[in-house]
């Protein structure tokens, strides 16, 4: 039966049924364990690298940057180690995107949410700024305690609250500062920035990432991933039977006992769950949720009721991982005295892997094996053929070469084309007029306007192929491209 | 939607927005209030967007907001932004002479895309997008060139055109030597197969080459030259080689030979500053048939 309720009795407060409801604060509680170490780990690694990544140096020779990750958007340059893309390449983006999103896939199939509960940005800052809150607030009970307060603000709890909020805004601000590092010289503009002469926009971005970090990290924590982040739908919807999940395994924790009472019906002999009903795996989740009512869609899955809980059967006797990486087959399995089995190797998690080695080699190899000099051509559009006074025709051609090494080169450009075919390059008086030669600078494009002309004798049919390759004179290095020679 | 009251949903022990439709009914899921208040702000923004900037539609016009912001003079401000960073590099077009642009690859590149565009906005209607010409309009890719195509020459033509009425414009026309009656009507017929033949075109049956020889002597060879060359000082075009600005058909050449021909280039000098002028022709020599 339908209990029926006028929602004009319902209030904000109404656990039954608020429309809106009220911000629940979490105060999660220190743990430590396996899972916390990791996250301790993870977060210095994640951490390190973006804060001073920035600062690694890379020797491209003079004139280059050499900053070893930069993204050089006023010269379209992005440069990562040994690797310099231009705008044209942005494929090797989207490759890792794909790897990106693929790997994502792959970690879902095996263990979940392992992205949202270890690595995620969020999640990092948040667990970081949880970590200042706790060593200058203290633990759970006495934050707890001191909000709760209505007692007037003493000197000691105001100072409290002004020091954790200057730390947050300074780890605020040096994420926003690291930021805008990747896009100039770090070093310069470090310089730059502290005697105030740094570009405007980089102040702007600075600003507008502390605020980010600022509210993101301090304020909206675990509301950012239940309501704002679409990733945990997307999560939800590639997980399967055989993912292990971050499980409460209620075939051995229920029915939940107290510690005492569990002891005496265990000796007369009794079955009884290990569950103590303690609520530790509660008090330290960062997003307030009890992981004993199974998988929901606020569990970030961090691991860190595990801990909690294998610390309370540690000290009551009992064996670890009540709350453990499982999932409901084994459940199932173990509820009818089967063995549990893990399937980490199974079609989904190949085929993943698969498309990750696939996508990733193509991408390697693509990179390995790219050339440095590069040519396109596009054929006149209008007139698309020339007629000439001695009756031979004409076409002409955009052609664009790009040098994308750091070194000037001469290189030659030859024309395969409609027979005794004869090029000519505007603008170059080179002196081997049947084989233009011409310098490009470094890392630049240069574009140029070629002719190619057929003898009356020679007129060729309607349209062949043209072959143009552009050679380094110095290096042997040869690219081409094809485009047609048309007659009138 | 029959209920509107809300209840306790019997499976998961959840609240109902009370919203039912075919007996389903939705569990209510509360909107955090931040979000509530969030969304609430974004109105008052609104209303404030709205005074500040220019927002509603009057009968004419529209509201104009407190700072009279348009995006007209942003447009405005860049444009004249970049006419000032243009005028740095036109000014070293400018100074620069015809034949150091060809050698310099930055001042022709800039000399030839700013020739495309002025080519675009003022030569296109006639000579086509891409230069290539139409009937009686010449096309300036191929290196048949009426009064020359050298790099000053075709500024020359360019700044002061032909037929123009300007005072150093290129002079000498196409007679009409049937309309004006210098030549009869066989005679054209005779006269324009013997052209045909100058550059290896087909001939009527019965044509007599030595009548039109001497009919060519005595009319044409004045201006055209001997052997019907052409000369670029009268802007009277080489009759021997195989590009034909009206058509090279008898029709045509009796057309051109009895109407005459004095199609019109206007003057560019004064309609368009120097430095425009001399990128366009630039720009027109580059195209590839420049001498």
């Amino acid at each position: 039966m339908n209990k029926t309720v006028n929602p004009k009795d319902l209030t904000l407060d109404d656990d039954n049924g608020p429309l809106y409801a009220a911000h629940k604060k979490v105060y999660p509680q220190s743990v430590s364990g396996t899972f916390r170490r990791i996250k301790w780990g993870l977060m210095a690694f994640c951490l390190g690298v973006y804060y001073f990544l920035p600062f690694v140096r890379w020797n491209r020779g003079l004139g280059a940057p050499s900053q070893a990750v930069l993204i050089d958007l006023p010269n379209s340059r992005f440069y990562f180690f040994f690797i310099e893309l231009w705008p044209q390449e942005v494929y090797y983006f989207t490759g890792l995107l794909i790897v990106a999103a693929v790997a994502l896939f792959l970690m879902n199939s095996v263990g979940g949410r392992i992205w949202c509960g270890y690595l995620c940005p969020q999640t990092v800052w948040t667990d970081l700024f949880y970590a200042v809150e706790r060593l200058i607030e203290g633990d759970r009970r006495e934050r707890m305690k001191k909000d709760k307060s209505s007692d007037p603000l003493k000197l000691e709890r105001i100072s409290e609250i002004v020091l954790k909020h200057s730390i947050w805004l300074m780890i605020a601000w040096w994420t926003g500062g690291a930021w805008v590092l990747y896009f100039n010289d770090a070093p310069t503009l470090v310089k730059e920035l502290v005697t105030f002469q740094g570009p405007m926009i980089a102040y702007v971005w600075i600003g507008i990432l502390t605020a980010t970090t600022y509210l993101l990290a301090g304020y909206m924590r675990e509301q950012v991933c239940t309501y704002m982040c679409p990733w945990p739908r997307i999560q939800a919807a590639l997980t399967d039977e055989w993912a292990l999940n971050v499980t409460y395994r209620y075939d051995r924790g229920e029915k939940r006992t107290s510690v005492k009472k569990a002891a005496e019906l265990r000796a007369l002999g009794e079955q009884v769950g290990d569950c103590v009903d303690c609520y530790q795996c509660v008090a330290v989740c960062p997003t307030g949720i009890d992981i004993r009512n199974g998988p929901q869609m606020e569990c970030i899955q961090c691991g860190l009721c595990i801990d909690a809980c294998d610390n309370v059967m540690t000290k009551i006797g009992r064996p670890k991982r009540l709350i453990g990486y499982d999932n409901d087959i084994n459940i199932h399995r173990r509820q009818e005295g089967k063995a549990p089995i893990y399937r980490i190797v199974r079609p989904r998690t190949i085929v993943y892997s698969a498309i990750i080695a696939a996508i990733g080699g193509f991408m390697i190899y693509t990179l390995a094996t790219r050339s440095l000099l590069d040519v396109n051509v596009l054929h006149d559009r209008n007139p698309v053929a020339v007629k000439l006074s001695d009756g031979s025709i004409r076409n002409a051609y955009t052609v664009r070469l790009l040098n994308k090494s750091g070194y000037d080169r001469v290189i030659a450009i030859d024309a395969n084309g409609p027979a005794n075919a004869t090029i000519h390059v505007i603008g170059i008086d080179s002196v081997t007029p049947d084989r233009p030669m011409i310098v490009i600078p470094r890392d630049s494009t240069s574009e140029l306007r070629l002719l190619v002309t057929a003898p009356a004798e020679n007129n060729p049919e309607k349209s062949v192929p043209v072959r143009f390759h552009v050679t380094d004179i110095g290096l042997g290095e040869v690219a081409s491209a094809t485009d047609n020679f048309v007659s009138p | 939607m029959t209920d509107h009251h809300s209840d306790i949903d019997s499976v998961s022990g959840k609240s109902t927005t009370g919203h039912e439709w075919d007996g389903i009914k939705e569990l209510n899921t509360p909107l955090p209030r931040w979000w509530v208040i969030s969304f609430y702000l974004t109105i008052i923004w609104s209303i404030g967007y709205w005074i500040v900037y220019p927002a509603w539609p009057l009968i004419q016009g529209n509201t104009t907001g407190m700072f009279g912001y348009s995006s007209r003079a942003d447009v405005a401000v860049e444009l004249a932004n970049l006419e000032k960073i243009r005028g740095d590099k036109m000014a070293a077009l400018g100074a620069a002479s015809l034949a150091d642009i060809e050698k310099d690859p930055a001042l022709l590149a800039l000399a030839r895309a700013k020739g495309k565009t002025v080519f675009g906005d003022n030569c296109a209607p006639c000579h086509g997008s891409g230069g290539a010409g139409a009937k009686g309009y010449p096309n300036l890719n191929d290196d048949d060139w009426l009064w020359g195509g050298t790099l000053d020459q075709i500024m020359q033509t360019i700044q002061f055109g032909a037929r123009s009425g300007h005072a150093k414009t290129h002079e000498g026309q196409m007679l009409a030597f049937g309309k004006d009656g210098v030549l009869k009507s066989d005679e054209i017929v005779t006269v324009a197969n013997y052209v045909r033949s100058l550059s290896g075109l087909s001939t009527r049956n019965g044509f007599d080459a030595a009548k039109g020889e001497k009919i060519f002597a005595e009319n044409c060879v004045a201006c055209h030259g001997d052997g019907g060359k052409g000369n670029q000082e009268m802007g009277a075009p080489n009759l021997t080689d195989k590009i034909w600005l009206y058509g090279s058909d008898e029709a045509a050449l009796i057309e051109t030979i009895s109407q005459g021909r004095a199609g019109v280039m206007p003057a560019w000098e004064g309609r368009l500053d120097p430095a425009t002028i001399k990128a366009m022709a630039v720009y027109v020599h580059s195209l590839g048939g420049g001498k």
